[in-house]
């Protein structure tokens, strides 16, 4: 089953084509931009800018640290460099490079993680990033986007363009579907969109998983519960009014993530709930797990994060809030 | 040249002993950081900034067309606010607040937070493809500004560089001079006992680099090099700077476990004597 089905969200092409039109497109609006490619540019589709504007797309190859230390130098020179590469390979092999040079050094550069979570599928654990907003987490100066459909995708492009400072954003190969018209897709750094209202829990998912909240959503609507989906598009600065106003006004939140449980989304929600306005709470991600090999839909089933996965947890959660008498 | 500082080989001399002696009084009063490392490799920036090789401009430190000096071995931090300090980037009396608390003068340098200071490092084997990176923005800007990067020999350990190396080669940055200052120590012992670099010209030249050699300590070999490599073209070249660590103290010179160690102030008032007698 594919996300957004039960919803009947028009389906879409892989969110990383749409990536590379977005990034196409900030390419021919700003000449500063340049393209730093770890030879995957196929494969993120950030080559589309290669062909149009040779001049500002570099492969530096299969070296990733590199790669960061060079898009930092083009930083200093006051060009906006997008490093695009697969998520797990630039935060896991160039991870300090991105400390220095980029976090701790505050440098107006973009890092694109592509074929985050699992559903790059086949390819195997290896090239899964499943810890890469855990990493980039532990960057102060980083904002964190990451966008879940083709018109939030263009928006957060844009978005990472014109912020000046550090960015990640996690872009995939997966399709995800249309959530937003693509000519109102609300996206404004460090508030997250209600794409659904409801009084009795809160689903909040990032990137894939608002599609498959959306499908809880419609599940659960079936039962009598009215679950409000939050897309929590940024991850930092995270929206702490809009989780805060979750808790009090539905008084139980779920979490939905492609991502392992700790330190993702679902962790940094829950230490706000907790100091600001404590509610039952569930969460939807990888649980200390490596995936394996198969097609995206299969592991998405057997690893727990589809629609019927977090209808589960939205049930236990409204249980346990009445539990308590709330 | 304008925007260059061009002293004599005497008034030269006479720097490199100034700097020697507010790197350690910095380290002293700070009681820590990394005198020996900094001693190694005075004169190599000293030449830089008061040889007549780079163009900058002291009270406009983001000028465009300046060149770059990249200190890849971060630990060297001293050297490089020392200098910056003589050249006219800020006053000598911030040096005195180095690894103090609500000071901008750290331990290591932080891209940012002091004027001239070019690239945070630290975590050795990065500055080199920060170089890389200043001489393509250098390209699409329409620039012809060099960039300078000075690099430890332990650093040449890590993989970092050479994936710099290789791919400074392949853009054929002969704007980019690399200088690595071979004091032949690294923190816990000598390279050739720790981890070979050995032949480490050749594997220069192997990367595609024009290499040359020089004593590190005589500014009378250091400057015709370093100007004959900015006249190499096609490719990227490195000045191998044979040097001394802790260069100019004789019981530092004699002890590589004073790699990340100030002296005692008992220890600093020897050094002062002998750096003055050297000068």
């Amino acid at each position: 089953m594919q996300p957004g089905e039960i919803a009947g969200l028009k389906p879409s092409v892989p969110l990383r084509n749409i990536f590379g039109e977005a990034l196409l497109e900030v390419a021919r609006a700003n000449p500063k931009v340049v393209v730093l490619d770890g030879d995957l540019g196929n494969s993120t589709k950030a080559e589309l800018v290669r062909y149009e504007f040779p001049e500002r797309f570099f492969n530096i190859g299969i070296a990733e640290s590199n790669l960061v230390g060079v898009g930092a130098g083009l930083a200093a020179c006051g060009f906006i460099p997008f490093i695009v590469s697969f998520s797990s390979f630039l935060l896991c092999n160039a991870y300090d490079q991105i400390r220095l040079a980029i976090a701790m050094s505050n440098v107006n550069a973009k890092i694109v993680g592509s074929h985050g979570g699992i559903t790059l599928g086949k390819d195997g654990p290896t090239q899964m990033g499943i810890e890469d907003l855990a990493l980039v987490g532990g960057l102060p100066t980083f904002v964190i986007l990451v966008p879940s459909d083709p018109a939030s995708m263009r928006r957060a492009v844009q978005a990472a363009a014109d912020h000046v400072g550090p960015v990640f954003l996690r872009s995939s190969r997966m399709a995800m579907p249309h959530i937003y018209p693509e000519d109102a897709c609300p996206f404004e750094i460090g508030k997250a969109n209600i794409v659904r209202e409801g009084d009795d829990v809160t689903i909040i998912g990032c990137g894939l998983m608002v599609s498959a909240a959306l499908d809880a959503a419609a599940l659960l609507a079936g039962e009598g519960i009215e679950a409000r989906v939050l897309d929590m598009h940024t991850l930092r600065p995270l929206d702490v009014d809009a989780v805060v106003a979750a808790a009090r006004e539905t008084g139980a939140i779920v979490t939905a993530e492609e991502h392992l449980l700790q330190g993702g989304m679902g962790s940094n929600i829950a230490r706000i709930v907790a100091a600001h306005h404590p509610v039952p709470m569930r969460f939807v991600g990888l649980a200390d797990v490596y995936v394996e090999s198969a097609d995206p839909y299969r592991l998405l089933e057997k690893y727990h994060l589809t629609a019927y996965d977090i209808a589960r947890a939205a049930r236990e959660a409204v249980e346990a809030r009445r539990a308590v008498g709330a | 040249m304008k925007d260059t500082v061009t002293l004599d080989y005497r008034s030269l001399r006479e720097k490199a002993r100034q700097i020697r002696l507010d790197i350690l009084d910095m380290t002293t009063k700070a009681a820590s950081g990394h005198p020996s490392s900094s001693f190694s490799a005075v004169e190599i920036v000293t030449a830089l900034y008061f040889g007549g090789l780079l163009r900058y401009r002291p009270h406009q430190p983001d000028w465009p067309e300046r060149d770059r000096f990249i200190m890849s071995k971060g630990h060297a931090a001293p050297l490089l606010y020392a200098v910056l300090a003589h050249a006219g980037y800020f006053d000598r009396s911030e040096l005195w607040r180095l690894r103090q608390l609500d000071s901008p003068v750290q331990g290591h340098p932080i891209q940012g937070m002091m004027p001239g200071v070019e690239a945070t490092t630290g975590s050795l084997g990065q500055g080199l493809s920060l170089g890389v990176g200043h001489i393509l923005g250098g390209r699409l800007n329409g620039l012809d500004y060099r960039v300078y990067v000075l690099l430890g020999d332990g650093e040449c350990q890590a993989g970092q560089i050479w994936e710099a190396a290789m791919s400074a080669a392949h853009f054929r940055a002969d704007r980019l001079i690399a200088i690595l200052d071979y004091n032949k120590y690294q923190e816990t012992g000598p390279i050739s006992r720790e981890m070979a670099l050995e032949p480490l010209a050749d594997k220069w030249r192997s990367f595609g680099w024009h290499v040359e050699e020089a004593d590190g300590h005589d500014f009378e070999d250091i400057i015709p090099r370093l100007k004959a490599l900015q006249q190499v073209e096609g490719q990227p070249s490195i000045l191998i700077a044979h040097t001394v660590k802790g260069k100019g103290v004789s019981f530092v010179e004699a002890d590589y476990r004073f790699h990340g160690r100030a002296l005692t102030p008992e220890q600093a008032e020897k050094a002062r004597e002998e750096i003055n007698a050297t000068g």
